[in-house]
């Protein structure tokens, strides 16, 4: 069964975190974005950050990428605070951020291309990470001649060849069709699996939201705070076919659905 | 365009006022248009002169020298600007009060200032140019997708990575557009310079041709002109629409 836990603030994390949130408030202007919010994301685990629009999901992703200061309070990873993006985090963007004007094999090879890495030795992880995403055969075309759940294979590719401990997902499937979106789900859980990295993974979608999470965290807004966490115990291992047709999964939807009904205009 | 059905090749239009041109030279009413026939005749003899071809020459690299400070100090004060609050309110109005001032009655002040040598033409060919270069640039880095400019940042670019990876490239479109309009702009500063500063290039044959009544010299040179500006900015076309296929898909 999943265990419920009312309050973020009074949980004790599971295993240890990679990312902790400690006490974050964001203000723009005199908008209260996030408030005194508090949340650990287990290493090796995928974390969402499910909420209505306006929960400031994004605004906390990106404080955690380190685009984006904190008003108060501080973000760690591995115990280390963050001031600004690093190399031990890297980003999945909404709409995929590629260059048009670079192959494949150069936005993928991006990252450590910045990094100074020498021109084989990049391409050859970048030809690794484009064939564990699928792309094969893909590495000289330029993202306009991709399709869109293609060039978020390259954004998700060019993400992992940084080799980076976090992952930071900002609704990467919400731009590309139904279809290769429950691919893309598919794929997630085995990248998951096969990666050992942490994930967080922004989401409108509830069904994502349980269908791919170790560990869902619901976001409540005005002014954003953790309303609750959820942790799907039973149906992880039992393969991506039966998932949703599992009970607690359809449980935790709903369940998920009745709390933040209330916020939907 | 299509005529009886027919599809005509490009630049038709032109044989049409060529036509035009012969018939008002053939009746005589005035001297200053003489029958292109004549124009053209001119022209293919004029080209091959030693002093065409040093006029050509002073022409070129006086122009060339004005383009490349315009594009080498246009593009990075544009897209600076484009970057930086600060620096865009401060550069701004400068930059629209010289885009759209009548740059030639400068020219004085100019020639007060630098003398009266070919470095004050090249000066006035960048003066001509380098506005429109410098808007268009900080246009183009000012619609640069948010997401592509965080990309960078979180993978972790220094400045000057940004600038020459992404920013740069980015805005590539709109920059050869305002280089494409620099450069026409040019064109009219080199000109200019060279009629009212120093006397040389193809200045000086407009002078001595309309001085002394040549007017088929006079309109084969304005001819070879036109020619020249034309095929650069159609040369700039080419690349620009090379590049357009990622401005619509930069989103």
């Amino acid at each position: 069964m999943s265990q419920i836990k009312p309050d973020a603030r009074h949980v004790a994390p599971a295993t240890d975190s990679a990312v902790s949130v400690r006490n974050v408030s964001k203000v723009y202007g005199d908008v209260q974005a996030l408030k005194d919010l508090t949340l650990d994301f287990p290493r090796g685990e995928l974390t969402s950050l499910l909420g209505p629009s306006g929960c400031g999901k994004t605004t906390l992703l990106k404080i955690i990428a380190g685009l984006l200061p904190a008003t108060s309070g501080e973000v760690l990873i591995n115990g280390r605070a963050v001031n600004g993006p690093g190399p031990d985090r890297s980003f999945v963007f909404q709409d995929f951020a590629l260059m048009p004007w670079a192959t494949v094999l150069r936005n993928v090879a991006f990252g450590l291309e910045l990094r100074g890495v020498a021109k084989s030795e990049r391409e050859a992880v970048a030809e690794k990470y484009i064939a564990a995403v699928g792309l094969a055969g893909f590495e000289q075309k330029y993202p306009h001649q991709l399709s869109g759940g293609m060039r978020q294979r390259v954004g998700l590719a060019r993400a992992l060849s940084v080799n980076a401990e976090v992952l930071l997902l900002d609704e990467p499937f919400s731009a590309v069709d139904e279809q290769t979106r429950r691919k893309f789900q598919e794929d997630m859980l085995e990248l998951v699996q096969k990666e050992k990295k942490t994930f967080i993974f922004v989401t409108h979608s509830i069904e994502e939201a349980v269908y791919v999470s170790d560990q869902i965290a619901i976001l409540l807004p005005r002014p954003s705070r953790v309303s609750e966490i959820i942790r799907p115990a039973s149906f992880r291992d039992k393969g991506v076919a039966n998932i949703r047709r599992d009970p607690e999964y359809l449980d935790i939807v709903d369940r998920i659905w009745a709390s933040l009904r209330n916020y939907v205009e | 365009m299509t005529l009886f059905g027919r599809k005509l090749p490009a630049l038709s239009s032109l044989i049409l006022w060529a036509l035009l041109w012969e018939l008002v030279g053939r009746l005589e009413l005035t001297f200053f248009v003489p029958p292109f026939s004549e124009v053209a005749t001119t022209l293919v003899g004029l080209i091959p002169t030693p002093g065409f071809l040093s006029a050509l020459g002073v022409t070129a690299a006086a122009f060339g020298a004005g383009v490349f400070f315009a594009i080498v100090i246009g593009i990075p004060v544009g897209i600076l600007m484009g970057k930086s609050r600060v620096l865009d309110e401060l550069l701004l109005p400068w930059v629209n009060i010289f885009l759209s001032a009548p740059l030639t009655a400068l020219v004085p002040v100019l020639m007060v200032l630098f003398g009266f040598g070919t470095r004050t033409v090249i000066i006035t060919t960048t003066l001509f140019a380098i506005w429109i270069i410098i808007l268009n640039a900080r246009a183009g880095v000012r619609q640069i997708n948010r997401s592509l400019v965080e990309m960078a940042r979180s993978f972790g670019a220094s400045p000057l990575d940004a600038f020459f990876k992404v920013y740069f490239w980015a805005a590539l479109p709109e920059i050869l557009g305002g280089v494409r309009i620099g450069v026409i702009r040019a064109v009219k500063g080199v000109i200019i310079g060279q009629l009212l500063i120093s006397i040389v290039g193809f200045g000086a044959l407009f002078e001595l041709y309309s001085s002394k009544f040549l007017m088929a010299e006079f309109w084969a040179v304005l001819i070879v002109l036109f020619g020249l500006a034309f095929a650069l900015s159609e040369f700039l076309a080419y690349l620009e629409r090379k590049v357009s296929y990622y401005a619509a898909s930069r989103g």
